[in-house]
């Protein structure tokens, strides 16, 4: 059985500041160094590493760095533990409200 | 399987239902109107399904998967409102393992057209419950549901 690669706390962690999103958003479309990924960021290049090592912490990004040059990543499997435990579960009591409400439309009269 | 996890996870359902919460409410109160929707249609087989609908008092479901995953749900009442708020704990058990411990709300507000009804779980999933086999049950299910929906 796998084990979890993510924790699901430290995704929602990191995924609950604007930068951090924008960061993940910008990665979405591509790799990218950390000097090309601060330039539209308008903070701190400290600022934007510290992001960065939240995100890189909660299993959301991968970075890797060759010579002087550290260029960042999405990892996929981040959003996908998040998914997988909410809406396994979720989809179970989705379909048991859409019969409620099937129910609920037969059974008009009969209270 | 040695390894031991805990995750944590908290979500909430809103539906809008044309009826008044007093209706909506006995959907859950009584045991053949609640089999309809929370226990039957779970495209399995039903081994057992009893309620006890009182604070303190237990509901428990068991039933098979069509891939003959053995599945137990049981819940014990916390805290009922009439027509508006009921909360329950509850376990799932999956081949005799416990996958989760969660927190359920239930909360029915008057709307103009009927009820807004609002579900939240507050769950604790441990390991094994996102394993293969459970990502393959879930899937095999709402594929299922599909084909009977565009029947």
């Amino acid at each position: 059985m796998p084990r979890p690669s993510v924790s699901i706390d430290r995704v929602f962690h990191a995924l609950g500041d604007p930068t951090r999103r924008a960061i993940v958003e910008r990665l979405s479309r591509g790799e990218v160094s950390v000097s090309k990924l601060h330039a539209p960021l308008n903070i701190t290049l400290a600022a934007v590493v510290q992001h960065l090592q939240v995100l890189e912490r909660s299993g959301l990004i991968h970075t890797t760095k060759v010579g002087r040059v550290r260029t960042c990543r999405i990892e996929p499997k981040g959003l996908t533990v998040v998914e997988r435990w909410i809406n396994d579960r979720r989809a179970l009591w989705e379909k048991r409200l859409d019969r409620l409400g099937d129910l609920l439309l037969e059974d008009d009269d009969q209270v | 399987m040695n390894h031991r996890s805990v995750t944590h996870a908290t979500y909430t359902i809103e539906r809008s239902y044309p009826a008044r919460p007093e209706r909506v409410f006995r959907a859950f109160s009584d045991p053949a109107r609640k089999r309809r929707w929370y226990a039957e249609g779970e495209r399995k087989v039903i081994g057992e399904f009893t309620m006890d609908f009182r604070v303190g008092g237990r509901d428990r479901l068991v039933f098979a998967t069509p891939q003959g995953f053995e599945c137990i749900s049981e819940s014990i009442y916390q805290d009922i409102r009439p027509d508006s708020r009921i909360v329950f704990a509850y376990t799932m058990a999956v081949n005799g393992q416990c996958i989760s411990s969660s927190q359920g709300t239930f909360e029915f507000l008057p709307a103009p057209d009927g009820t807004t009804l609002l579900f939240t779980e507050q769950a604790a999933f441990f390991e094994g419950s996102d394993g293969p086999e459970m990502r393959k049950a879930g899937w095999t299910e709402l594929l299922s549901e599909l084909d009977n929906a565009l029947d």
